[in-house]
């Protein structure tokens, strides 16, 4: 037994003393986890890294990893766990309060170009003590798409949107019963939140919450406006009236056969308002190339590449945020709709929903509102009950 | 007198004989066994690189969690639903293809078949079927019923991870029982016959005593592979409704590769590990009170 015990001694040493990390010279090469296979976007990034490459010849290969946006988060961290990690890595916002708050990421405002103009709200979540520790390549703002061949008259609230679509499917793509922070992009017109600022108070039972709420399983089970759960319906087919979800989206809309407009999210009572999805890149301070990964991912985000991402990403940069910079790039969307539902969204946008443990809370309330989506709900002792089940987590320190 | 004695360059070979197997089991099996009983004693926190000795704490919090014993009583249902409905079925199938009748063969391979598909997509197409507008319950509606929503539900989504997860392997025990029943010699049910014994009493006091060795070999298998179910929970349900499909090796699965705590997870993997070894050995030593030849 006691030859076991040092044997397992010894693997635990070998293992520690190979993650052990020391800065390289010599050739370098660089690889980052990207969530994206569209072969549009890894075109794009390919050439900006084979652009990076050609002035930097210490640097001999940039690979973009592609990994399912399903489980991406925990294929991330599985990798650095076992001593794995890329040296860049894309973050989505969710998971932003727990990468950051780690100590994973390496700062890296000194190596952003012009950090100065970049939108301050946009950037918030990627901050921490005022240094920045990744670069939200990618603000994308809830939108609401219109099937015009479905619907004739454009709705301005919610009740109208529901009213229209009314049998006729208004779908939100990515919640599937399963991703409940999708919801956001509806319940902050009745200006209900998850959670406080701080993160230490549930909003879920909220008069707010409750109300939208209601809202939500009204349009589920009585105007059969929202199909239910287990229906899938692709407004991108041109099966639905309408869809709720991000700018990024309508690159999917490139053929469609049907007439389609872009809208901002529909008032709800409390008025206008803006909900965003973000996506950061930030580099593994683990990584034994942090220095050039950071060096690189200035040149990735400078003002010259961020323009040319912004075809796909919408830019947190000021001096790109106007209609005329962003139509150059985004052909299918029209100036005013960029204008209404980008710029704006982006400037006063609110982010999605997020904390640290995120994906605890995430499964802990996708499991608590559950009993939600069924026809005979009592909705109010629902969202108490998803209350009850996140206060420790919540006020975990 | 030479060190080399021929006894002694006998054993020589014989380690190096079962040297690879011995190093390769050292390598893949108790060197990782021994490693995740190690993480258990820690805190290990996958972002932040840091990896602190806790001592008992992670089994501590093993006894407080709530939401183990969740899991722990879904896992109970799912293994006391898979083993029941997985071997009545498999021996029925056997005996009833263990009959001299015209097209058994095709019906062996028809039942055996879903065990060569790749689990992902067996799974991945019945959760087209069992979606409410799906084939499942186009199938009842011709019957005038009108099926549930049956992923959502608590009850019909533990049934229908069963379900299919029997229909994925019920083949497979169904030819082991095949081969059992073909090895009871015909002499014995003759005999029977002659004493006056009916079908029933034949198969209780013939057939099941001579095959009961495959049937304890067929409970082991099935019992063990219950508690390891993994892919069909993450495809069709995540572990919902609520938590109702959250067996424990999807738990665990959730606390080490989702929420991070991979101290955690690894204290539940011993868990399941000793869950896994004394349900084995209670088999194994309950075989003499009713396997045949092992008493």
């Amino acid at each position: 037994m006691s030859r076991l015990t040092a044997l397992i001694v010894a693997a635990l040493l070998a293992l520690t003393a190979c993650s052990g990390s020391s800065a390289q010279s010599g050739p370098k090469s660089l690889r980052m986890t990207v969530w994206t296979a569209n072969e549009a976007h890894l075109k794009l990034l390919n050439e900006i890294a084979s652009e990076y490459k050609a002035s930097h010849p210490d640097v001999t290969e940039i690979k973009f990893d592609s990994i399912p946006a399903d489980g991406y988060t925990t294929t991330l961290t599985t990798q650095i766990a076992g001593g794995n990690a890329p040296d860049l890595a894309w973050i989505l916002e969710e998971s932003a309060p727990d990468f950051v708050s780690s100590g994973a990421l390496a700062p890296i405002r000194a190596k952003v170009e012009k950090a100065d103009e970049l939108v301050p709200s946009a950037i918030k979540l990627w901050e921490k003590d005022g240094e920045l520790y990744a670069y939200p390549f990618s603000t994308s703002p809830f939108g609401l798409f219109v099937n015009t061949d479905l619907v004739k008259e454009l709705p301005k609230t919610w009740e109208q949107a529901v009213a229209a679509s009314a049998g006729k499917n208004l779908v939100l793509p990515d919640f599937k019963y399963q991703n409940w922070a999708v919801l956001s992009a509806i319940w902050r017109g009745w200006g209900a939140n998850a959670w406080s600022e701080d993160g230490r108070t549930c909003g879920f039972s909220s008069q707010e919450m409750k109300d939208a709420m209601t809202f939500v399983h009204k349009a589920i089970f009585t105007d059969k406006a929202i199909p239910g759960p287990g229906t899938t319906v692709d407004f991108f087919a041109g099966n639905a009236a309408m869809a709720v979800s991000q700018i990024s989206r309508a690159g999917a809309l490139k053929d469609a056969k049907f007439g389609w407009t872009l809208l901002p999210l529909p008032q709800g009572p409390k008025g206008d308002y803006a909900v965003i999805g973000q996506a950061g890149v930030g580099v593994l301070k683990r990584s034994k190339n942090a220095e050039a990964a950071a060096d690189f991912l200035g040149f990735f985000t400078n003002a010259a590449n961020s323009a040319k991402l912004a075809q796909f990403f919408p830019p947190v940069r000021q001096s790109l945020l106007n209609a005329e910079t962003l139509a150059k790039s985004n052909p299918l969307i029209k100036p005013e709709q960029l204008q209404s539902v980008v710029i704006d969204g982006i400037s006063k946008g609110v982010v999605k929903p997020s904390h640290q443990g995120q994906e605890e809370l995430n499964q802990t309330i996708r499991a608590a509102l559950d009993p939600l989506w069924k026809p005979d709900a009592n909705v109010g002792q629902v969202l108490d009950g998803v209350c009850a089940k996140i206060k420790p987590l919540l006020e975990r320190p | 007198m030479t060190f080399w004695t021929y006894r002694r360059r006998d054993n020589l070979v014989g380690y190096l004989f079962v040297a690879p197997a011995l190093l390769g089991s050292l390598a893949f099996v108790l060197v990782p066994l021994g490693m995740v009983g190690w993480y258990s004693l820690n805190e290990w926190n996958v972002l932040g690189g840091t990896f602190e000795f806790i001592g008992g704490e992670n089994y501590a919090r093993l006894l407080a969690d709530e939401k183990l014993r969740d899991s722990l009583v879904a896992t109970a249902w799912f293994a006391a639903g898979l083993v029941v409905l997985n071997l009545s079925l498999a021996l029925l199938l056997a005996v009833l293809l263990n009959q001299k009748l015209r097209g058994t063969t095709l019906f062996r391979t028809l039942f055996f078949s879903p065990v060569l598909v790749s689990l992902v997509a067996w799974t991945l197409v019945w959760q087209l079927m069992l979606q409410p507008e799906g084939s499942v319950n186009g199938l009842l509606g011709v019957f005038g019923v009108d099926g549930p929503n049956w992923l959502r539900g608590e009850t019909t989504a533990m049934v229908s991870v069963v379900v299919v997860q029997v229909i994925k392997n019920v083949g497979l025990n169904m030819v082991l029982f095949l081969a059992a029943l073909q090895g009871v010699p015909a002499p014995l049910y003759e005999a029977a016959k002659i004493d006056g014994a009916g079908a029933w009493r034949r198969f209780r006091s013939i057939t099941i005593p001579l095959i009961s060795p495959t049937i304890l070999l067929t409970s082991i298998i099935t019992i063990v592979g219950s508690l390891q179910v993994f892919a069909q929970i993450a495809v069709l349900t995540q572990g919902g409704p609520g938590t109702s499909t959250t067996v424990l090796i999807y738990y665990l699965y959730q606390q080490a590769f989702q929420f991070h705590h991979f101290g955690y997870g690894a204290t539940i993997s011993v868990l399941l590990f000793v869950i896994v070894a004394a349900l084995t050995l209670l088999q194994w030593q309950m075989r003499r009170k009713w396997v045949l030849h092992e008493s």
